[in-house]
């Protein structure tokens, strides 16, 4: 049942948020002598001590290089790592650690899939469905992969409100598919896809799933098997883990059958001049020496997740949802873009100022320490279908307080003096 | 306290001059600026070795639309050769306030069009000065 956020609206936060705080040096910073607000969480996460800990402890303690050495330090540096890969596959509900492939992004799982499943299966007249929801990372790579082979792009729209068009997605599904990429949660608007039900439709139609993940891992509970999708994609930035770690879980039938997607070290069990045999799974996609410091610290920040409840962090972000939405809305000149209520969406809330640019906005609100994203979001469609250039965003995380919101409203009222709107 | 955005470049961005088409242009190009979306096209009549007449068309922040105005003001009248003496830094003195370096490009979007328009080669001022003055 919609319910519509009015003035008033109380959800409590399940999380001890000041003890939260506690664990992150940064948010005890100053920008231009204001206290920092950080609000741009969709774009990438601060870290805690137990993540930066974590990553400090393999240099400072047992750094060595992973799968090679047969001393100690190498020893335990696989462990770490292969630790993580058990971790993470944990946290996502995947039955099998070999269907956690380490990557340094989401962008790079999808072009993996991309690169490997997509060019041995997309042909010449198939359709691929894609939405305006997705980011770019989830669209150029399947839009040059149909130029490349002469597949056809079906694009689903949204409605006003920001949620995809299930009926025209339903109608597309049902003309058949080589292959669904749709985004679980929208970066620029927070919405949610109903994906389970999507999913389901989907496959059972014929089409291979891909869903990428990489704004919903960190913010809602995403358990693959429950999904029951095909490919799903993350990256650790947005999850309190450091940029250059991320994961592909992919179903093993598919990855087994799956051409590598780089070539070199660590990726082969035998080399000889005719001829390559591959390594088994997952290090047959992990060509070279992986980011694995970066991994470990991707163990350590779902770790830290799982202890705090990833749905507390989602009810937590709702409630600053509830507590921003309707004062964000009465505010005269203000239009508020993506789902006006709190069911089915997460802590991204994106809105213009009329008569202010974005970047004009995130300028004057840097000058009060609050740290948004200005722009189009890596979502240039999506922009297009909602008729503007750009919008301000505001995206929340376990360590933002009704505090901050109340900062953000503030220097909204700051930028419309400076403009005189 | 935002020294950015003093009532100067607020009003050429609240109040744009030489904005709208231009009879007759002799020249015309668009660029935009892909991080913020800024746009902007700019027409130019010129008269043997004068700039005549200038008009633009943009949206965008006010940095980049205030830029524009501010430009278009300037080169009315200019002949070729004083147009291509401007460059990065005298667009940034001629707005007279702090730029930070994610904004640069804001503030450059104008006289790169104007570079496009005049010379038919548009780079972005600093990174390509040289060539676009070798080229004149």
């Amino acid at each position: 049942m919609a319910v519509t956020v009015k003035t008033g609206t109380e959800v409590r936060s399940p999380l001890d948020v000041a003890k939260i705080r506690a664990d992150f040096p940064i948010l005890s910073r100053a920008v231009n002598g204001k206290p920092v607000v950080y609000l741009d969480n969709a774009a990438t996460s601060q870290k805690p001590r137990q993540v930066i800990g974590a990553m400090r402890a393999v240099f400072e303690e047992y750094n060595a290089n992973i799968h090679r050495g047969v001393y100690e330090f190498s020893e335990q540096t696989t462990a770490a790592f292969e630790g993580a890969r058990a971790k993470v596959a944990r946290f996502i509900g995947a039955h099998d650690d070999r269907e956690v492939i380490f990557v340094r992004n989401a962008t790079e799982g999808v072009n993996l899939v991309a690169y490997t499943w997509g060019r041995e299966n997309i042909r010449s007249g198939d359709r691929i469905i894609s939405t305006v929801l997705e980011h770019h990372s989830d669209f150029v790579p399947w839009q040059q992969l149909a130029k490349d082979v002469g597949a056809q792009i079906v694009m689903i729209d949204v409605d006003d409100d920001g949620r995809l068009r299930r009926e025209q997605l339903s109608a597309e599904i049902k003309k058949g598919a080589k292959l669904l990429a749709i985004t679980h949660t929208s970066n620029g608007l927070g919405t949610v896809n109903p994906v389970k039900e999507i999913v389901a439709e989907a496959r059972a139609a014929g089409a291979t799933v891909l869903v990428d993940a990489a704004q919903a891992v960190p913010h809602t509970p995403v358990d693959v098997t429950d999904l029951d999708c095909d490919f799903l994609v993350f990256s650790g930035h947005k999850m309190l883990a450091p940029p250059g770690s991320g994961g592909v879980w992919g179903r093993i039938g598919l990855l087994e059958r799956m051409r590598p997607f780089l070539f070199g070290g660590d990726m082969i069990s035998r080399v000889t001049v005719e001829k390559t045999e591959w390594n088994e799974l997952p290090w047959k996609f992990e060509a070279g020496t992986s980011s694995y410091v970066d991994a470990i610290g991707l163990g350590a920040a779902v770790d830290y997740l799982e202890a705090v409840g990833v749905a507390n962090i989602h009810d937590h972000e709702l409630s600053l949802v509830a507590y921003l939405l309707p004062r964000l809305s009465e505010i005269p000149g203000v239009e508020v873009y993506g789902p006006k209520t709190l069911d089915d969406r997460v802590g991204v809330v994106s809105f213009n100022i009329e008569g202010i640019h974005p970047h004009d906005v995130a300028t004057i609100f840097d000058r009060e320490g609050v740290c948004v994203r200005a722009g189009h979001h890596c979502n240039q469609l999506l922009m297009t279908r909602l008729g503007v250039a750009a919008t301000t965003r505001a995206s929340f995380y376990l360590y933002n307080t009704t505090d901050e919101c109340d900062a953000l409203l503030g220097a909204i009222d700051r930028a419309k003096k400076v403009f005189k709107v | 306290m935002d020294d950015m955005y003093r009532d100067y470049i607020l009003d050429h961005y609240k109040n744009p001059r030489n904005q709208g088409e231009l009879e007759g242009a002799t020249n015309s190009y668009s660029d935009s600026n892909p991080l913020c979306g800024d746009e902007i096209s700019m027409a130019l009549r010129i008269d043997g070795d004068r700039v005549a007449d200038v008009r633009f068309n943009g949206k965008g922040c006010a940095i980049s639309q205030a830029s524009a105005s501010i430009l278009t003001e300037e080169i009315k009248g200019k002949t070729l050769d004083e147009v291509k003496a401007i460059d990065r830094d005298h667009i940034l003195e001629n707005l007279g306030i702090p730029i930070s370096p994610a904004r640069i490009k804001c503030a450059l979007l104008s006289l790169k069009t104007l570079k496009g328009a005049a010379w038919g080669l548009p780079a972005w001022p600093g990174e390509d000065e040289a060539k676009a003055r070798s080229a004149g």
